[in-house]
């Protein structure tokens, strides 16, 4: 924040952005993403004050995103305004429908892109330059526009045609590999770690665009591969493999819930009493290995072997089954009660009931708002995971419903009338 | 330019920060790495540059590398009055404060944000704790392992025999997680900072970032109050699921799961089975042959009409015995060109050498000037163009930049030496 080059933001676009004292209130956002990959970029973007308006096809009721009408539901009603996945990702955001098969539909797009600092979409690589609004297309409208594209393998490569999702990425970039016991099938994640971290890269790179922005003037377009980001995840691994020839394919990789880097033993994940029911413990040194051994009070436990971190590495099976044996009849949240009273890292692995509805360390944090949806009502979401003490994000209105600010938008943003509006409507174009 | 270039970052070293650090140094910000005299323990972690161990000198973290690159260092002992002066100057030159200190830490040594702000009033402070700064779990200590079972991915991840602990993903996802969101908070609070000259403190909870971090786990709970249960290499679901792995002919694995989406895809798969021979194995390919003729095929016909429940059954059946009889290579770029999605289950460094990112430019190379040579790392995992990704230097050694730092904030050579002893005078 050099002062040289800290010209001051003046927003310069036509329509009002939405009241200030947001961080991010001066920047409106086009945004044609979906699902997690997309939608939760903007998601954080909105929940700091946006103006994030979804453009979605009226014809198809929104559908391109799927989480529109897929479980979880509320209640028996079923329909694009009815999911809940749609719902928890795009919070705060505004919705229109427009038909950009028509050329009036192109035409009033032209317009919102006129009046937008960023363009984002996660399509299938090319889908938005078959609409006529690829790159030179937004930038003819627009000279400072930011685009981001977001899609699996990135516009440009071998794999560019190919398709994906969450679990493709995780599989491609090394993430699904590292993730499992040795000599056992991957395990993987259990959900789309990388559509989540997707779009957490998507939101890195908007701002870092309008960053770039705020100081220069200049647009640019963003070609953000997912599968990229994920590689950049296994850092130390890929070193081991270009310094050392060592690859992650070898007899003790993946390496289960131990750790080798940094070396800790023990380091995992025990049977407690209860249903499927387990604890996590780590000991970071020698002296935490004391307190727990003391913890456990059982004279194996005692043994001299256990002393020193490499005694614990070169026995840990037998660590293992130790720790399991004394684990194994204990409720696991009184295990992680004493370990950590005696300050060494333990956790229970938590159901979602236990951190949701249980857990002083998301409720006191105020990690699960309620928004309020136009046709669902009031439903609890996923919050963010930091607060800001002069500009804290705000998460209120639920995801919008099809076509809910098409009105909205074109009067507020774009200055058409009534009657123009209703012809549009009449038309099919909104 | 870079996207940050003339920001100046301080980071306080600290394994778990240690990546938001990265992410913004490798953007262009001006990253300064405060260590203890003696050096901060990622600098000992697995695994090490093997060739200079084997030569004598002390052997080099590739962890370190890796978390560390494109950020300049200094050793200052905080415990010290003289170093803790020489941080006010430097917090007075800069823009960002990322720190991960235990809660209270750095209000014990006079250095929180309220005394931060009297040098520097328009200071971001980000402090990414692993339970936050204020909740009643804060002074708990974790590390990724326990962040990653407590905050919900590890319930999520693991086989479908639950006899078998849950799995934690390798590569301390649960720190680079926190980090993510340290960075989206640091360039939010930049932004805002660009159009208004305020700066403010940011509190960021590890805790917090994996529960958010965990798709439906979350939500099925939030709206049908529905557990889902773990399942090999697969969405946690509330029912067990099909599965999607399967081994190859070359011993790897291929995850499937999407099918065709059309009737000329269904057709197109039939295609293929016949070009490998596998039409005989497999008498319900029918099925898919007849498909080629319909007008449309829907996914939610399935269990409905009878002849679409045949079709999409066959067609992973079709999708099974193919990967089976092929190598994981051939199944996924023959799949991948009839639009059937995909993938091919790589280690790290076969991902790395994937002839698509090498051609998309993602292998980088950097100076070590010392070892007279350059090294591939990872490359940029977006690319902008205006403002590009790039890794400035390999990650500092210890002390490297402290004269040329501390210079500048006036500090001479007695001075700069006597910030990298170690004694306490607290």
């Amino acid at each position: 924040m050099d002062p040289t080059n800290a010209a001051p933001f003046v927003p310069d676009r036509n329509g009002s952005a939405r009241p200030n004292g947001t961080a991010l209130g001066s920047i409106r956002i086009c945004d044609f993403t979906g699902q997690l990959a997309g939608a939760g970029a903007t998601k954080w973007l909105a929940a700091f004050g946006a103006d994030v308006i979804r453009i979605e096809d009226p014809v198809k009721q929104g559908m391109w995103d799927v989480l529109r009408n897929m479980a979880p539901f509320p209640d028996d009603r079923r329909g694009p305004d009815f999911g809940g996945g749609f719902n928890n990702h795009n919070v705060e955001k505004r919705g229109i429908t427009l038909n950009l098969k028509t050329d009036r539909g192109k035409e009033i797009l032209a317009e919102i892109v006129k009046r937008s600092d960023v363009v984002s979409e996660n399509f299938a690589a090319g889908v938005l330059d078959r609409w006529g609004f690829g790159w030179n297309a937004l930038r003819e409208l627009r000279e400072d526009i930011i685009y981001v594209s977001n899609c699996g393998f990135g516009h440009t490569g071998p794999y560019a045609e190919y398709k994906t999702w969450g679990p493709i990425v995780q599989a491609m970039s090394g993430l699904t590999f590292t993730s499992g016991l040795p000599d056992n099938e991957p395990a993987g994640w259990g959900y789309s770690y990388m559509d989540h971290t997707g779009g957490m890269y998507m939101a890195l790179a908007i701002l870092f665009a309008v960053i770039h922005k705020q100081r220069t003037g200049e647009g640019q377009w963003v070609d953000l591969s997912c599968t990229e980001a994920g590689l950049s995840l296994n850092g130390p691994a890929i070193l081991d493999w270009t310094v050392n020839g060592r690859p992650s394919r070898r007899a003790d990789r993946p390496e289960g819930n131990r750790s080798s880097s940094p070396p800790m033993a023990p380091h995992g994940i025990y049977a407690c009493a209860g249903d499927d029911d387990w604890v996590s413990i780590a000991c970071r040194d020698d002296r935490d290995w004391e307190i727990l051994s003391e913890i456990i009070d059982v004279s194996w436990a005692r043994d001299g072997k256990w002393k020193t971190l490499a005694g614990r590495i070169e026995n840990q099976d037998e660590l293992d089954e130790r720790i399991t044996s004394w684990t194994e009849s204990q409720d696991k949240f009184e295990i992680q009660r004493r370990i950590v009273g005696a300050d060494v890292p333990s956790a229970a692995v938590q159901k979602p009931a236990e951190r949701i509805d249980q857990d002083p360390g998301t409720s006191e944090f105020g990690l699960w708002p309620v928004a309020e949806h136009a046709k669902m009502g009031r439903l609890t979401v996923d919050g963010l995971p930091a607060h800001f003490s002069k500009t804290d994000w705000t998460i209120e209105r639920g995801g919008p419903c099809v076509g809910q600010h098409t009105d909205e938008v074109l009067a507020e943003l774009l200055g058409y009338d009534e009657d123009e509006i209703a012809r549009l409507h009449e038309d099919g174009i909104v | 330019m870079s996207a940050l270039h003339g920001t100046r970052v301080v980071e306080i070293a600290n394994e778990r920060i240690a990546y938001a650090g990265k992410l913004m140094g490798d953007m262009g910000a001006d990253v300064v790495l405060v260590e203890p005299g003696q050096g901060d323990p990622c600098r000992a972690y697995p695994p090490f540059a093997e060739d200079a161990a084997a030569s004598g000198d002390k052997p080099e973290s590739l962890y370190w590398w890796h978390y560390n690159t494109s950020k300049r260092g200094i050793a200052l002992d905080l415990e010290q009055s003289a170093a803790r002066e020489a941080f006010l100057a430097l917090i007075a030159s800069a823009d960002v404060l990322i720190e991960s200190e235990a809660p209270g830490r750095l209000a014990a040594l006079g250095l929180d944000y309220e005394d931060l702000r009297a040098v520097k009033p328009d200071l971001i402070h980000v402090s990414m704790t692993p339970f936050g700064r204020d909740t009643s779990r804060r002074d708990e200590p974790a590390v990724d392992l326990t962040i990653l079972a407590g905050g919900g991915p590890v319930w999520s991840c693991g086989y479908d025999d639950h006899s078998i602990p849950p799995i934690r993903g390798g590569g301390n996802q649960g720190y680079q997680t926190g980090c993510h969101y340290a960075v989206l908070s640091a360039l939010t609070a930049i932004f805002h900072h660009g159009v208004t000259g305020e700066g403010q403190f940011i509190d960021v909870s590890m805790h917090a970032s994996a529960n958010i971090t965990t798709e439906m786990s979350s939500y099925f709970y939030h709206v049908e109050q529905q557990t889902v249960v773990r399942q090999t290499g697969r969405h946690a679901m509330p029912m067990m699921t099909m599965p999607v792995q399967i081994k190859c002919k070359d011993g790897r694995y291929a995850t499937t799961g999407m099918p065709p989406r059309s009737p000329k895809g269904f057709g197109d798969l039939y295609d293929w089975l016949d070009e490998l021979g596998l039409v005989d194995q497999l008498p319900e390919a029918l099925f898919l042959d007849n498909a080629r003729h319909r007008e449309s095929i829907g996914f939610a016909d399935i269990g409905v009409d009878d002849e679409v429940t045949a079709i999409y059954a066959a067609a992973r059946d079709a999708i099974t015995l193919i990967c089976k009889n092929s190598t994981v290579d051939d199944f996924f770029n023959g799949a991948q060109k009839l639009g059937i999605t995909v993938g091919s289950i790589l280690s790290p460094e076969e991902a790395y050498e994937n002839p698509h990112f090498v051609a998309r430019g993602y292998q980088v190379e950097v100076e070590h000037p010392e070892r007279g040579d350059a090294i591939r790392y990872p490359g940029a995992p977006y690319q902008l163009p205006a403002s590009p990704w790039k890794i400035s230097r390999r990650a500092p050694r210890l002390g490297e930049h402290d004269d040329e730092i501390l210079g500048a904030l006036g500090y001479d050579a007695a001075a700069r030496e006597a910030f990298r002893e170690t004694g306490r005078d607290r």
